[in-house]
């Protein structure tokens, strides 16, 4: 046989795998989340540590863009003051579709400890979240654990985002 | 006789209030003869109304109208060379009126001299901008913060509230949490007024507990499903412990721990 050919009787049946549209539009965007480079307080601290190589983003195909254009998940690590509030608005409505968010930390989640006149309580306010997560300031480990649940979420949905898309404003 | 107070509604009093306290002041001492100090006050002359010296430092007070030349003089003859701190002091409730403070440091001698000035609510002070660089950024947050004007500022304008920020908040009757501009600041600026209702209000107790919220509080050994009324209360469910197995490593027996 000619070597070009494939031999459908070997290997164990046929040389094609059968899936969804879904699943593999689901896959490949699940296993390249690129966040935006954006960080707001502290827990930017943590973000960088998480991409940097101790704790290694880029082995989960998480590899943190420098543009909104390029970007697929916002990270709001920190207080977000209400002074930027519309600043960090706009580079949500920059970002292309499908776009996902993650609140880090205690001040994004709620306002945290800032419980004054120039601290957004809580980032769901403004941007429609996916994430919460926990902490002051999470861990590397706790952001990675956000980034799983995160591709978690997104392998669950509908590859088109207008059917899990509430049409809403946050 | 301890004087009666009204015991309902104790909860919401404070715990404990110290009749007899006594809020802490720095001692003032007198300047001493033939030191720094007393040059520096020959040098004021007739401008300082009131001078002490607070922890190693002197305490001049002076009129607001003339700060621009105490601290010129200060600057030129007595080598106060750099102002590292300027800014107003709330006292509108007591007296009706802002302490404006500027913190003097002389590097050759190591010493400091705070100048104080009282001024009138509605008054505008002069600007130090043409002795200190630093003062540029300093009175524009004392504007920022206190709605103190300062006259021939090169460039007065806010500079940690936004632009269109109303309300001064380091004013003591402005509040902490804001008051209703500020509640709404983003959603109005993002969003616009009409979509206030969409948003909601701020939730400013974050560790509030809803008891019948079954959306954002589970109940061990309650659950039930998101979102259902348990208005009329809720059924009790069996709770479920992970399974851990004892071995028994004589025996080689293993048995489901059933010890709670």
């Amino acid at each position: 046989m000619a070597q070009h050919k494939v031999d459908y009787a070997s290997n164990a049946g046929l040389p094609i795998a059968l899936t969804t549209a879904d699943k593999l539009i689901n896959w490949g965007r699940s296993n390249s989340l690129w966040p935006l480079t954006y960080g707001l307080a502290c827990c930017a601290i943590e973000m960088m540590a998480s991409g940097a190589s101790r704790y290694d983003f880029d082995r989960m195909g998480t590899i943190f863009r420098a543009s909104p254009r390029q970007a697929d998940v916002m990270i709001l690590a920190g207080t977000l003051s209400k002074k930027h509030a519309e600043f960090a608005r706009r580079l949500y409505d920059q970002m292309t579709e499908p776009k996902w968010v993650i609140s880090m930390g205690s001040c994004a989640n709620t306002g945290g400890m800032f419980n004054t006149y120039a601290t957004v309580q809580g980032v769901d306010r403004i941007v429609p979240v996916d994430i919460y997560l926990p902490g002051c300031a999470p861990r590397p480990e706790t952001l990675q654990y956000a980034m799983m649940m995160l591709q978690k979420k997104i392998r669950k949905e509908s590859a088109n985002m207008k059917k899990n898309t509430k049409q809403r404003l946050v | 006789m301890r004087k009666y107070t009204p015991k309902d509604n104790v909860q919401k009093k404070s715990y404990y209030t110290d009749r007899f306290w006594v809020a802490p002041r720095v001692p003032q001492m007198s300047i001493e003869e033939g030191s720094h100090f007393a040059d520096v006050i020959n040098a004021l002359g007739d401008r300082v109304l009131d001078a002490s010296v607070q922890i190693g430092q002197l305490v001049v007070s002076i009129n607001h109208q003339d700060n621009y030349s105490v601290l010129e003089t200060l600057k030129d003859v007595c080598g106060y060379k750099i102002c590292t701190e300027l800014s107003a002091v709330d006292y509108l409730a007591q007296e009706g009126k802002f302490e404006i403070f500027y913190q003097m440091l002389n590097l050759d001698e190591a010493l400091r001299v705070r100048v104080v000035c009282m001024i009138e609510d509605g008054l505008a002070i002069e600007s130090t901008v043409p002795l200190f660089k630093s003062a540029n950024f300093a009175e524009r947050e004392m504007y920022d913060m206190f709605g103190i004007y300062v006259n021939n500022h090169p460039f007065l304008k806010r500079i940690l509230m936004p632009d269109d920020w109303e309300g001064h908040p380091l004013l003591k009757t402005y509040p902490l949490e804001g008051d209703e501009f500020a509640s709404w600041y983003e959603v109005d600026k993002i969003f616009g007024k009409e979509n206030r209702d969409i948003i909601g209000p701020e939730n400013r107790d974050p560790s509030r507990v809803d008891r019948y919220d079954t959306k954002r509080f589970s109940r061990v050994g309650h659950e039930v499903d998101f979102g259902a009324d348990i208005s009329q209360g809720e059924p009790e469910t069996e709770i479920e412990y992970s399974k851990t197995l004892l071995v028994d490593y004589t025996t080689g027996s293993e048995k489901l721990d059933q010890r709670r």
